[in-house]
């Protein structure tokens, strides 16, 4: 049993490649060749020094000596949060930018929903001088302005997005449509591990560099590589993706899945895919996601920009499928009220994504011996104006 | 079949511009002379749209469209029309109203077949050919500028009924007239000598590119600018839409 995508792109009955004829040659050409690339030795060296001088990786693992005191249990926090632009999501557009330029590709394309994978893939772009648009929902960029100056201060070009919900599926359905009008020259850096087989396994593997980390760090800190659980915050799914890559088919390794709750999961302003949604396709993909009983994919609603995805990616729903993932959902109050403890226990202000995952030591008890792995997968620099309207600090 | 023997085929989003046109629609488009009808069902993702049909198929769904309501609507259909009607959709609401489910209402209906941008000939042929056999529908499937001859081979071997040609690497209703590239692919599909005739689709939208699309093909689709034209004059005038193309 592996929990990894086959050669199809299914983990289990999730996955796949549903896309119109259009985009068959974009998506044949990266499947042919993304693990041929991704092994070349001259690709990885190039990764790795990246991530090592550009990103600053490895980022530490962490003994959160005092949120372990108060919960009694031993927990660690992989600082993703330390990454150059604030978050994971880097690790994956590096990953990326690498590949369009091994298929000789000469023009970016992304989505962007709060903007955080906006500002990592402007930054790969201008760091390659290559060109950059960004599609984000007309909604979003109204809402996130910081993050669409910082894309433009990097050089990419920030198209609104102003059919349907003006929000992030929106913007993924304007990226794919520039993808169909722009089949040979163009790459589209998808931000988390969902769309068409390649690109949740692909995206899976550019974020795994996280566990493979965590491994080795574990082993120097606890003498071991396994931790009891990896626990991580799910929206598309990427950080998450790449915390649990290593463990997937271990047994030993519980693998927890935070999603947001919004006000509640039963409230109709929730972005708890697991909970709510029913298998279907989105995006491309063969999924779990929101949608009506006829069909139409539904608005998710969350405190935080970068969980509103109304699907998971295809790994994630096989985990909760299977049963190996356990799934917990936390709504708004809980994860703000979590991003507050960890900020005022540990000095770290975390993104409101990642202040869901925190929430979990109140959802859940671990034993004293227990390790677990807390994936801190983004700062809360971007988020301190809704932290500062909740708290009225 | 008209006189000039190229077949016009017409595109409208089910529910737009209200709920109750539907019928019309279909009626006055058999009345105008039109061949074929792809009725849309409408999808709130519709990806392989442009802006167009993207905005009425939102319009649809807000207007209480559904796959249901669509079906009572099409109960009567063939005692007042005998054209032949294909579905055209995204796969997402026809997976909801269960796949077998949906064919069999399209059989009962007097649906031809479907079209499905997003269900790629290879999962079609594996999972669900045989249930669309089933119940008598045909699948229409589509061709780009860039599919390859190995799988236009692929899939004229899978197609009963026709290949829906996409004119050029675009979405609906982006089209800036045909030129060379244009000409080349038509020719070279012409060549081709496939079993199933074809029909293009996107970039058409008057008479002129009408005529370009039907010289090497069997006969072309309108979406977008039909869509447009009942934006701006309403479903009462039909009629003069058609009479524009040809």
């Amino acid at each position: 049993m592996t929990y990894h995508a086959n050669e199809k792109g299914y983990y289990g009955e999730f996955g796949g490649a549903f896309i119109p004829e259009m985009l068959y040659p974009n998506c044949e050409e990266l499947r042919h060749n993304y693990i041929q690339i991704m092994e070349e030795p001259s690709f990885k060296e190039e990764f790795d020094q990246l991530l090592k001088d550009y990103v600053g990786r490895p980022t530490p693992l962490y003994f959160a000596k005092r949120l372990s005191e108060k919960y009694g249990t031993k927990i660690y926090l992989k600082r993703e949060d330390l990454c150059h632009t604030g978050a994971h999501k880097v690790n994956n557009t590096i990953g990326q930018i690498l590949m369009a330029k091994k298929l000789g590709k000469n023009r970016i394309i992304a989505e962007t929903g709060a903007g955080q994978h906006g500002v990592a893939t402007a930054t790969v772009c201008a760091l390659m001088g290559i060109e950059c648009i960004v599609y984000m929902g007309e909604v979003d960029i109204a809402r996130q302005a910081p993050n669409v100056a910082r894309m433009k201060m990097l050089g990419a070009q920030v198209r609104p997005a102003l059919s349907g919900s003006r929000t992030l599926k929106d913007a993924t359905n304007e990226a794919i449509r520039d993808w169909i009008n722009n089949p040979v020259d163009t790459h589209y850096i998808i931000g988390s591990v969902v769309g068409p087989h390649p690109y949740p396994d692909m995206v899976a593997r550019f974020q795994s560099v996280i566990s493979a980390e965590i491994k080795w760090q574990l082993m120097e800190k606890e003498g071991r590589e396994n931790p009891d659980y990896v626990v991580a915050c799910v929206g598309g799914g990427s950080n998450a993706a790449g915390t649990y890559f290593h463990y997937l088919d271990n047994p030993d390794v519980g693998i927890i899945a935070v999603e947001a709750a919004g006000k509640g999961v039963n409230s109709g302003e929730s972005a708890a895919t697991s909970a709510l949604g029913k298998i279907g396709i989105i995006h491309g993909s063969k999924t779990l996601l929101m949608q009506t009983n006829d069909g139409q994919i539904t608005e998710p609603y969350s405190i935080s920009a970068g969980l509103d995805y109304p699907g998971v990616g295809p790994m994630h729903a096989h985990l909760f499928k299977s049963g190996r993932g356990e799934f917990i959902s936390v709504t708004d109050d809980e994860a703000m009220t979590a991003g507050l403890e960890m900020a005022q226990l540990e000095g770290i202000i975390p993104a409101i994504e990642t202040s869901h995952a925190f929430a979990i030591f109140d959802h859940r008890k671990f034993d004293k011996d227990d390790v677990v792995v807390v994936n801190l997968s983004g700062r809360g620099d971007k988020d301190l104006d809704t932290y500062i309207d909740y708290f009225k600090l | 079949m008209q006189a000039e023997g190229k077949l016009l085929s017409i595109y409208f989003t089910a529910g737009y511009p209200s709920l109750e046109d539907t019928v019309k629609i279909i009626q006055d488009l058999e009345k105008s002379g039109i061949d074929m009808i792809e009725i849309g069902l409408p999808f709130s993702d519709p990806l392989a749209d442009g802006p167009t049909i993207q905005e009425s198929s939102t319009k649809a769904i807000k207007n209480g469209m559904t796959s249901k309501i669509l079906f009572d609507q099409l109960k009567d259909i063939r005692e007042s029309v005998s054209i032949p009607l294909l579905i055209m959709g995204y796969f997402n609401p026809m997976l909801q109203y269960g796949v077998e489910a949906f064919c069999k209402k399209c059989q009962e209906t007097g649906i031809d077949g479907l079209i499905i941008p997003d269900l790629p000939v290879d999962v079609y042929h594996e999972q669900y050919q045989q249930v669309f056999e089933k119940y008598g529908l045909i699948n229409v499937l589509l061709i780009t500028p860039q599919t390859s001859d190995e799988r236009i081979g692929f899939i004229d071997r899978v197609s009963k009924g026709f290949i829906y040609m996409v004119s050029s690497a675009s979405v609906t209703g982006s089209g800036e007239g045909f030129g060379n590239a244009q000409t080349q692919y038509f020719e070279r599909i012409d060549n081709m000598k496939l079993a199933n005739p074809q029909i293009v689709g996107f970039g058409i939208k008057d008479s002129e590119t009408f005529d370009q699309a039907t010289k090497t093909s069997k006969g072309a689709i309108i979406g977008s600018a039909f869509i447009k034209h009942l934006t701006k004059f309403g479903v009462d005038s039909i009629a003069s839409f058609v009479d524009s193309i040809r």
